[in-house]
């Protein structure tokens, strides 16, 4: 499920009756699972594993998964200067959890904000906020993260940066047309007779209403931001090198690909199964929180 | 129409103008100016001064944007300090091989598509509907850059039977076309999916099949048909997610295009190329967007409609 299916569903409305539940799959709980399983190891694993980015272990170099090594058993085995490829792996999910989550928050934010401006007040802000939409729906988001992520100062905020500046765009899609339909409730006649203030009405009698469509939506730009940001440091470009990430370690693994495939291979299944869980997520809760199923 | 076309255009310009604007004022955040980096490290601070006033650098900065608009409007993007050479010759040169990738990518996102959308939407909520739905999402998850690591290592590496890198012949297009196509394959998968499952619902597949036709039949002259059109035009106007795709895709495999030319630029800080080739992509994006739109629009009054309120 894209943005744009969420885009193209009726406002929610009051909450609706709970519809008679279908049979509970088990098998529904895996992706929470594993994404708790990822949250919990990039909180804690830093905490368990020791792991030093600059450090140079050349007696260590392109070993195979399962190898004893000074400090241990290096699980995936270690890279090309001798570091833990599973270190890196632990690492790196908080790098992608930091930088997504923060990505996600700032879009969401300014997304909501002026989507719901736009929506309510229509006219000259509007016109602005829509115009500044329909310029960045046309230009690839990845590119601009590219060239601000490459010609700044190297670091994390950067990257978040970077990755913002195109991200909002889909919040402020959903939220001003969810606004626009909202606006003509009684409720919101209702608030405005009582002599409720312009960012009372918003706040309080609009926003309540975007909240599940936003959440859904969130989780699929989650999954877009952790793929951009391994993008973004796979092309070395953006993160410090003394960050860990899933991208930066694939990337260094490629001249190794044909000797030593396992650090190349570990952090891409890391990000690969992180991105669909979210995506299942995602996808769930879009089809609960729009009304269309297909 | 008229008005219709005449309203894209003007959001094609100002989404130009947008790109050029943005690049600017990028441009003139990051550390280290154009003098600065094309002297390199062991300039004098006099031979960068002297630098910077011939390339107008020393100007104010409202004067330096007006001018640096005269010379977009020009597509003069200056000379590249690594090639010695006009920028926007460099990035022209390189435009073809990017078409061709993408180009290829499209046919096979288009076929692949079509193929697992038909097999999912001929029977809503079967078995092989729900597999071929699972497949398509995950397929949009892959990290492509990844997948075409992948791919090196399987097909280049292990069975030795595709090249890793390089472009110009057949067998070096396969491997980025095909990983650049996985996600387009994907989304055309969604999109002829609902197409099929909501036109295999209207009468005249009703008629077609009490007039006798196999299922085969019905599905193929009727239900295809009549979900291809929005299948067409949506990839129309994804244009502008698969050429970002394409830099990272050309980057993993060294294909000789727009895309490795811009991520070498940026990294370092080829200022004139970065903003030659992110104007000529937004130039394509616009132009085939536009296209797009106006095919849309002609075969649907709905959407000509929607752009008058």
């Amino acid at each position: 499920m894209t943005q744009s299916d969420i885009l193209l569903t009726e406002a929610p409305g009051p909450v609706a009756p709970p519809v008679r539940r279908r049979r509970r799959r088990p098998l529904a709980a895996i992706p929470y699972v594993i994404i708790g399983i990822y949250l919990l190891a990039a909180a804690i694993g830093p905490f368990l594993i020791d792991y030093d980015p600059v450090a140079t272990e050349v007696t260590e170099r392109l070993l195979p998964p399962g190898s004893a090594t000074e400090s241990g058993t290096a699980w995936l085995g270690t890279d090309a200067v001798g570091r833990d490829v599973l270190a890196q792996v632990v690492y790196g999910a908080r790098t992608s959890f930091i930088i997504g989550i923060a990505v996600v928050t700032v879009c969401c934010l300014i997304g909501v904000a002026l989507g719901a401006i736009a929506g309510y007040s229509g006219g000259l802000p509007d016109a602005a906020i829509s115009r500044t939409i329909d310029i960045l729906m046309a230009f690839p988001g990845i590119l601009l993260a590219i060239v601000i992520a490459g010609l700044l100062e190297r670091g994390m905020h950067v990257v978040i940066i970077a990755l913002s500046v195109g991200g909002w765009v889909g919040f402020a899609r959903l939220s001003r047309s969810i606004t626009m339909s909202t606006r003509e409730r009684d409720w919101v006649d209702a608030a405005r007779i009582m002599g409720v203030s312009r960012s009372g009405t918003l706040t309080r009698h609009i926003v309540p209403f975007l909240a599940g469509s936003v959440v859904a939506l969130a989780t699929i730009e989650l999954a877009s931001a952790v793929l951009s940001e391994a993008a973004l440091s796979f092309l070395g470009l953006g993160l410090p090198p003394h960050i860990v990430s899933w991208g930066q370690a694939i990337a260094g693994g490629r001249e190794h690909l044909g000797t030593a495939w396992w650090i190349t291979v570990f952090p891409g299944i890391a990000l690969t199964i992180l991105v669909i869980c979210i995506g299942l997520v995602g996808d769930r809760l879009t089809r609960r929180f729009t009304r269309k199923r297909d | 129409m008229t008005y219709f076309i005449a309203r894209r255009l003007a959001i094609g310009l100002l989404t130009i103008w947008g790109v050029v604007t943005a690049v600017f004022i990028v441009v003139r955040l990051a550390p280290g100016d154009q003098a600065t980096v094309a002297l390199g490290p062991d300039a004098s601070a006099e031979e960068i001064e002297t630098l910077r006033a011939a390339l107008g650098l020393d100007r104010p900065l409202v004067l330096q944007y007006l001018s640096y608009l005269g010379d977009v409007v020009r597509f003069d993007f200056g000379e590249s300090y690594r090639f010695g050479r006009p920028a926007m010759d460099q990035v022209l040169e390189r435009f073809p091989a990017t078409v061709e990738l993408t180009l290829a990518a499209t046919v096979i996102a288009i076929i692949a598509g079509l193929i697992l959308g038909v097999l999912a939407g001929k029977k809503p909520g079967s078995v092989l509907d729900r597999a071929v739905s699972t497949f398509t999402l995950g397929l949009q998850a892959l990290p492509p850059f990844w997948v075409g690591i992948m791919f090196i290592l399987i097909f280049a590496l292990q069975l030795q039977v595709l090249p890793s890198a390089g472009g110009g012949s057949l067998s070096n297009l396969v491997l980025p076309a095909v990983t650049l196509s996985i996600p387009f394959t994907a989304l055309v998968a969604r999109m002829t999916r609902s197409g099929v499952v909501e036109t295999m619902s209207e009468a005249f597949v009703q008629t077609a099949r009490s007039k006798g036709l196999t299922e085969t039949q019905v599905l193929t002259g009727h239900v295809v048909k009549n979900s291809l059109i929005p299948v067409v035009t949506v990839v129309g106007l994804q244009v502008g997610t698969l050429l970002g795709g394409a830099v990272i895709i050309e980057t993993v495999f060294a294909w000789p295009g727009l895309g490795s030319l811009l991520v070498s630029a940026v990294g370092n800080r080829d200022y004139a190329v970065v903003q030659a080739a992110t104007v000529l992509i937004a130039l394509c994006v616009i132009v085939l967007n536009l296209a797009a739109d106006i095919v849309n629009a002609k075969l649907d009054p709905r959407i000509r409609l929607e752009a008058r309120r």
